[in-house]
């Protein structure tokens, strides 16, 4: 018991600052949610049940064009497919004798972020330590939804189309670091953004749903990648997990 | 947009999410060594966060010319490992100066 409060206790402060940067990134999707129809609640209730930038940003998406159900579970799917990486990951380094509810309860929360921090934790590591950091980061998650989606309620429209392209800046500062340091990455960003910007432009190809073009283009490009440039086992999560 | 779309869409995709992120942890007892497997989950993100973004920043804000402006100075930024919310604000601002003021 004693054991579990100190992990949950050192969870909750490692989460502060990951609860902050959710915030900030939540925030856009508050707003993009307000642009795309939601309401301020709807998005939050969409933050509050997946904790996904890439996958919320993508169903948004999918949501403004009124696609299919298939198409969104599809495209989840395929965005989200990394945590499968990340909980096999964390699974392994969990005391085999945990509870199925602490699993099933941690893995709310298998993000970028709190997987991070997880793995770096001593062996065995503790679902409490998950739960801990989950406790502060996802209600800074869904919080920052809720705010953005009213401050684009209430706002000016001058002011509200202004903050619709921080989502998209986000996502920027997250793809061009990598790209300066890795030569691959940065060819394939620049090929995804220029075969997305032809499948909207080329007469044959746009009457493509953003859903179909994520699907079609991730696994695609992210197949080619990886058959021609395999990474290295220390070039990836592998790092981070041993 | 019917509220019955929105929180069919919303539960769909929170189960898909869950399962992706429970399954493992209840049932995996390896880890996953498949290289090529690992490799296409390391540059999924790339894929699919570059696409979300082209061409759609350019669309995002009220004008054309606004956003293409957000859009310069955000890619420099990030260029310079700025970081998110530097970013996001830097871009924000610029595309408000360029709608109040051109």
């Amino acid at each position: 018991m004693k054991r579990n409060i100190e992990s949950f206790r050192k969870g909750f402060i490692d989460g502060i600052p990951i609860a902050l940067g959710y915030f900030a990134v939540s925030f856009t999707l508050g707003i993009r949610g307000g642009d795309v129809g939601l309401k301020w609640y709807q998005s939050a209730l969409m933050s509050a049940t997946n904790y996904t930038s890439a996958g919320q940003a993508a169903a948004l998406s999918i949501l403004e064009e009124g696609g299919s159900y298939i198409e969104l579970i599809i495209s989840t799917l395929i965005i989200n497919l990394r945590y499968l990486l990340m909980s096999a990951a964390l699974t392994i380094k969990l005391s085999p004798k945990e509870n199925t509810g602490m699993r099933m309860l941690m893995g709310i929360g298998v993000t970028d972020e709190i997987f991070g921090i997880s793995v770096a934790q001593k062996t065995p590591i503790s679902p409490v330590y998950n739960i801990g950091a989950m406790s502060v980061a996802c209600p800074g998650w869904v919080l920052g939804t809720a705010l953005g989606g009213i401050m684009g309620e209430i706002l000016p429209s001058v002011v509200t189309s202004s903050l619709s392209i921080a989502l998209y800046a986000m996502f920027l500062a997250i793809i061009i670091p990598p790209a300066r340091e890795n030569k691959v990455v940065a060819v394939l960003v620049f090929l995804s953004a220029l075969l997305s910007f032809l499948f909207t432009k080329l007469n044959f190809l746009s009457g493509i749903s953003t859903g179909m073009k994520v699907i079609i283009l991730t696994v695609t490009l992210s197949a080619l990648a990886a058959f021609f440039f395999p990474i290295e086992e220390d070039n990836n999560l592998e790092e981070e997990v041993e | 947009m019917s509220d019955n779309y929105i929180y069919i869409s919303i539960l769909l995709m929170a189960t898909v999410t869950y399962l992706i992120r429970v399954v493992p942890l209840l049932v995996l007892r390896k880890p996953i060594k498949n290289k090529f497997f690992r490799s296409f989950l390391y540059y999924a993100p790339y894929v699919t966060l570059a696409v979300l973004t082209f061409p759609s920043i350019l669309y995002s804000t009220g004008s054309f010319a606004s956003a293409l402006a957000g859009t310069v100075v955000a890619v420099i930024a990030s260029f310079f490992k700025l970081g998110l919310p530097i970013t996001a604000a830097a871009g924000c601002v610029t595309a408000l100066l360029f709608q109040l003021f051109l």
